[in-house]
């Protein structure tokens, strides 16, 4: 019956070629809004990494008993990493940011704090954070973007949602149309099937050679879509970190995601393909 | 053997009996011609003896099978003891001669070494087994009307209906198509063949059953359908 489900697909080689075609394009188009949806989120987790709070030290420690505070605020829930900035080093950043440094010769770098930079693991708990640090004892101000931290998770969250929604959109009409094709291929096949009911096969043995051609057009889509994907992710990435906007964000590469992805296309395809071929035939076998 | 009592068949969303209290015997390695004119209800009667459809009233039984209380699963089995020959042949265009006739032992489950002990015979049964690897389309009307044959055969059914299986093809021809029905029927199989085919149905002396508008008018072997033009 394998062997009837193989020769289905390469004996109706126009009909096979296009529900292959639509398979692959079907995946591809859902894979290619998938991986935006991922590379964005990516882009904006990579962002929160490095949201960060300013803890200023009370003017009246030294710098010694300043560094000292560095143990209190790492054993705070939340935070990822610390890092002391001494008032020198703060006042260099600053003057890094500028071409003309000679406007900042007469300042001196006691007018500033020193400073501790926290990194936090989760980004959505920054308030609660903030609150923390400001109850270390030596920590005499806090500076935390909490505005600019709602919106990134704000951002992460639509995105999640409209790529779910798309992907769960296309999904349905990839079905829909990977269904039609098959139902198509399937129904010049219609005479086969009457033959074979009528000389008396059962059910379970018309569908099996249908649900093996569907598999093997699932898998056979799967495996083209999968390729085409990576052709066009690697050039459109390629071309995106080679411009300006390469200095911006950072893309994943390819390989990190491709196991999954194969996983994923495959077993659409497959389910797909299967799916679609068995329910194609339904309606021939109610004679 | 095929028993029909009182059977009355109206297919669904429509006002007319097709069928009306037809009761028919068939007894085992009898040869039966069914005739009657387009609407007689003839095309009826075959769907019935295959579970294509149910009817409206009264019993059927064939080769053992109630049709009245068959499950929709049980279809094939009954099947399985039937081989239905059609006018337009029906075979599978891209399977060789030898494949289509093995296609119908395959679909049943027989095994490889069944079908290449069987298919041989039957083939040369209908005189085809110079033509086992062609094609349909290489083939004459005549040549794959036998090849319907062999394949209706392979299974060894209790009884072959023959719906119009002449239909396509010159007198010469159909006159072959029936001695070969003739000489499966004298090997132990019933035959049941649905013609309009005057001549031949005269020419073979067998039991003929004709139907009017869904009512059995005659059954005999005196020749009925051929004083009826």
């Amino acid at each position: 019956m394998f062997r009837e489900g193989l020769r289905g697909v390469f004996s109706h080689g126009f009909r096979s070629f296009a529900s292959i075609t639509v398979i692959a394009a079907c995946l591809l188009i859902m894979g290619s809004f998938a991986l935006v949806g991922i590379n964005i989120d990516s882009i904006i987790r990579d962002m929160e990494r490095e949201s960060q709070i300013l803890a200023f030290v009370d003017e009246s420690l030294t710098q010694d008993d300043a560094r000292l505070l560095e143990g209190a605020i790492r054993t705070l829930s939340n935070v990822r990493e610390v890092k002391f900035i001494t008032r020198e080093e703060a006042l260099e950043n600053y003057k890094a940011q500028y071409e003309d440094t000679s406007l900042f010769d007469d300042i001196d770098a006691s007018v500033l704090r020193n400073r501790y930079v926290v990194y936090l693991n989760d980004i959505t708990l920054m308030e609660n954070t903030k609150e923390a640090l400001e109850n270390v004892p030596g920590v005499a101000d806090v500076n935390a973007e909490v505005g600019i931290a709602k919106g990134f998770i704000t951002v992460r969250n639509v995105v999640s949602v409209i790529t779910a929604i798309l992907i769960v959109v296309l999904l349905v009409v990839s079905l829909f149309m990977m269904s039609n094709t098959i139902k198509l291929a399937t129904y010049t096949r219609r005479e086969e099937i009457a033959i074979m009911k009528m000389v008396g096969a059962n059910n379970g043995f018309i569908r099996f050679p249908f649900v093996v051609e569907g598999l093997i057009m699932g898998v056979l889509g799967a495996g083209i879509g999968f390729l085409l994907q990576w052709l066009i992710y690697n050039f459109i990435t390629g071309r995106i970190m080679n411009s300006m906007a390469g200095n911006l964000f950072h893309l994943l590469p390819f390989a990190t995601i491709m196991t999954p992805l194969l996983l994923v296309y495959l077993a659409v395809g497959i389910l797909v393909g299967a799916f679609g071929g068995g329910m194609a035939i339904r309606n021939y076998l109610k004679v | 053997m095929v028993s029909l009592s009182n059977v009355r068949m109206r297919y669904p969303g429509t006002k007319k009996d097709v069928l009306k209290d037809l009761d028919l015997t068939i007894k085992d390695g009898e040869f039966l011609f069914l005739v009657g004119p387009s609407g007689s209800g003839k095309s009826t009667i075959i769907k019935l003896l295959t579970g294509e459809v149910k009817a409206s009233g009264g019993k059927i039984r064939v080769n053992d099978f109630d049709l009245r209380t068959i499950k929709r699963r049980h279809l094939p089995k009954l099947r399985r003891t039937l081989g239905v020959i059609f006018q337009d042949f029906r075979l599978i265009d891209d399977m060789t001669v030898y494949e289509n006739v093995a296609f119908a032992m395959r679909v049943v489950g027989a095994p490889n070494r069944e079908i290449r002990k069987r298919v041989p015979y039957v083939l040369d049964l209908v005189g085809l087994t110079d033509c086992k690897n062609r094609l349909p389309r290489e083939l004459s009307g005549g040549e794959q009307q036998r090849v319907a044959i062999a394949r209706a055969l392979v299974n060894s059914p209790g009884l072959i209906i023959a719906d119009e299986p002449t239909g396509n093809l010159d007198p010469a021809k159909s006159l072959e198509i029936m001695m070969l029905l003739n000489k499966i029927n004298e090997m132990g199989t019933t035959v049941l063949v649905v013609t309009h085919e005057k001549e031949l149905v005269n020419a073979f002396g067998k039991r003929v059953v004709s139907l009017s508008d869904g009512v059995l008018v005659s059954d005999g072997t005196d020749g009925y359908y051929g004083n009826e033009s």
